[in-house]
């Protein structure tokens, strides 16, 4: 199952068999904005913190994601979660809802493919029936987290990313209809220096950029062998970094499509995000919400999602440490070959 | 008149903020902390004074006054009581505006949550 | 396990050195408008500054007061009036726009203060409230106030005794 250094092949094909996403106002008045289970109208979803409502989303996603994949959470062995929170206590307050055997994962923005490469590892070694994968974020528990409380009037600067209100689930599965996870890519830690935590994009750009070299030297791959390969968050300013990067180093990534979640899921020249969305939620929603769908309409046939995260603290921040960063790859397939 | 020169100063010195912000890369509470001590040494010097009394509210509207005040403080408990003063003098002055920011922050946070 | 050979062509690693990357960053990097910031930071903050004025006008005409005295007051109504627009959660919209015409007047440090007792008040009244409302606005006072100790000290041994 092990391809090259760091990369595993899924021999036994394990399927994604239904999938949710759940998300805020702002992520409903965007260009995806159909495409998402639900669509809550306020930021706080009549939850008395912003930290409950984070949690009602990643709660509700994975009810609707077991409802869609049409089995019951006591058929799950394991669900395999996490979030941008102290201590990802969204993800163990939904796992405490939830009452399946849970682990906890942190790689920031990159948790969704983290935890669905875990999930895959699991159904297709035989050591589960069926898994649920899941993350979640929201914009005010972050700011208030990572950056200021949410009335604060600071003045964000044009590489500043807004993070995604939403959470997104799926239930991977030894057999049934859906996408087939073919390959997970599991990325090491980059960090190349970049301090300013109101341009992680910069900071990450590095990351995707060794995931995505890693995964087609490992795999024999090349860029054309995907219909379209995204990443995470990297936005309007890392997005054209890593790609940049990518053709300097010889990677032909003109010979396929290449997007990025966080220009997905707003309308970046609309909608007041500055350099575009991030978080968690940022590739779960595009990836769970819209990419899965266009692969079981057939749309698209092979799909390369590198979801990008800053490992950075507030306080790693304060001391003046740079900005480590991850980026984990998973090709999703129509499964039909 | 001094309208004219309250909107011109005022402007002039969150202009100063500006550029600490964008030019300067500093965070808002370095910016802040800055010009505060910036308003701190303007005063010791004798400057500060000056300047409300030209440009009114231009000068004691940003922060820069609150390191005025702070000042002030010091220095006149300083003549009054002597060297004790400098210490038990600081937050004569400004007692006004820390104290409205607390009892009124406190006040909204009873009954307003925050909209995101 | 076997590793199965590139039949895709082996790419290289990432050839970039951390300073060489940080160099590529800043050249990609979005400039700010830094005029532009200017511009709307001197009307906005000016703005504020004739309003303080005119508060202060009223204070000394209808109420009576001496100019220094009218200072407290004018003071106060700026800050309950940033308290008011912070909780209706507009002053963090005037700021993305005002930028430093918006921080930096004494309604910049109630917003703070503000800003920082709403968000908390989930976290309660004393832990939360009370223990996060200097969150923003702490470096302030504690510049301040160390920077005026030294100030005064300075003019305590330069013998200046304070004169004002």
């Amino acid at each position: 199952m092990l391809r090259g250094k760091q990369t595993w092949k899924f021999d036994n094909r394990p399927v994604l068999i239904g999938a949710a996403t759940v998300v805020g106002p702002d992520e409903g008045d965007g260009p995806l904005a159909a495409e998402f289970d639900l669509v809550h109208p306020e930021l706080d979803m009549q939850q008395k913190s912003w930290e409950k409502a984070e949690r009602l989303l990643l709660e509700q996603a994975s009810e609707f994601a077991l409802n869609n994949a049409r089995i019951e959470k006591e058929q799950l062995q394991f669900y395999v979660g996490g979030d941008l929170m102290n201590q990802i206590i969204s993800n163990s307050f939904a796992a405490r809802g939830l009452g399946v055997p849970n682990i906890g994962v942190f790689g920031a923005c990159s948790t969704s493919m983290e935890s669905l490469a875990i999930a895959s590892l699991m159904v297709n070694s035989g050591a589960a029936q069926y898994v649920l994968a899941g993350t979640c974020s929201h914009n005010c528990t972050a700011e208030k987290q990572f950056r200021y409380p949410t009335e604060y009037g600071s003045q964000k600067p044009p590489t500043a990313q807004y993070t995604v209100t939403g959470a997104g689930a799926v239930v991977v599965a030894a057999a049934g209809d859906g996408p087939v996870v073919e390959y997970a890519t599991i990325g090491k830690v980059v960090d190349l220096g970049i301090k300013d935590p109101f341009n992680m994009g910069a900071a990450m750009a590095p990351a995707a950029v060794d995931t995505i070299q890693a995964h087609f030297n490992d795999t024999g791959r090349t860029p054309k062998d995907y219909d379209l390969i995204v990443t995470g968050d990297l936005a309007s300013v890392g997005h054209p970094l890593a790609k940049e990067l990518l053709i300097r180093d010889g990677v032909p990534m003109n010979e396929t499509t290449f997007k990025d979640c966080g220009l997905m899921v707003y309308d970046v020249e609309r909608q007041k995000v500055q350099a575009g969305g991030s978080g968690c939620g940022c590739s779960a929603v595009v990836t769970y919400g819209h990419l899965l769908k266009k692969i079981a309409k057939g749309e698209l046939k092979r799909v390369l999602v590198v979801a990008t995260g800053a490992l950075l603290s507030p306080l790693s921040f304060q001391q003046g440490e740079s900005i480590p960063c991850i980026a984990h790859a998973v090709a999703i397939s129509g499964g039909k070959e | 008149m001094q309208f004219l020169w309250a909107f011109v100063v005022g402007g002039a010195i969150c202009v100063i903020g500006q550029l600490l912000f964008d030019v300067v890369k500093l965070t808002p509470a370095h910016t802040m902390s800055t010009l505060v001590v910036a308003g701190a040494i303007i005063d010791g010097l004798g400057w500060y004074e000056p300047l409300v009394a030209f440009a009114g509210a231009g000068a004691t509207v940003p922060i820069t006054s609150f390191g005025n005040a702070l000042v002030h403080g010091a220095l006149t408990e300083l003549q009054n009581s002597g060297w004790i003063g400098v210490i038990s003098g600081i937050f004569k002055v400004t007692s006004a505006g820390i104290s409205a920011a607390i009892i009124f922050s406190f006040l909204a946070a009873l009954v307003v949550r925050p909209k995101g | 396990m076997a590793v199965k050979s590139a039949g895709g062509g082996k790419y290289r690693k990432m050839s970039m050195s951390p300073k060489e990357y940080q160099a590529f960053a800043k050249t990609r990097e979005p400039s700010r408008s830094v005029f532009g910031n200017c511009i709307r930071a001197f009307i906005v903050g000016g703005a504020i500054c004739v309003l303080g004025q005119a508060i202060q006008q009223l204070f000394i005409h209808l109420a009576h007061m001496k100019p220094e005295d009218a200072s407290n007051p004018t003071v106060a109504v700026l800050i309950i009036l940033s308290v008011i627009l912070t909780s209706l959660g507009i002053y963090d919209k005037i700021a993305q726009f005002a930028g430093a015409g918006s921080a930096v007047p004494v309604t910049g440090f109630a917003n703070s203060m503000c800003s920082a007792a709403l968000e908390h008040r989930s976290e309660g009244l004393v832990l939360g409230v009370g223990g996060n409302m200097f969150k923003l606005a702490g470096s302030v006072v504690v510049f301040g106030t160390v920077a005026a100790f030294f100030v005064g000290i300075a003019h305590l041994i330069f013998g200046t005794g304070g004169a004002h």
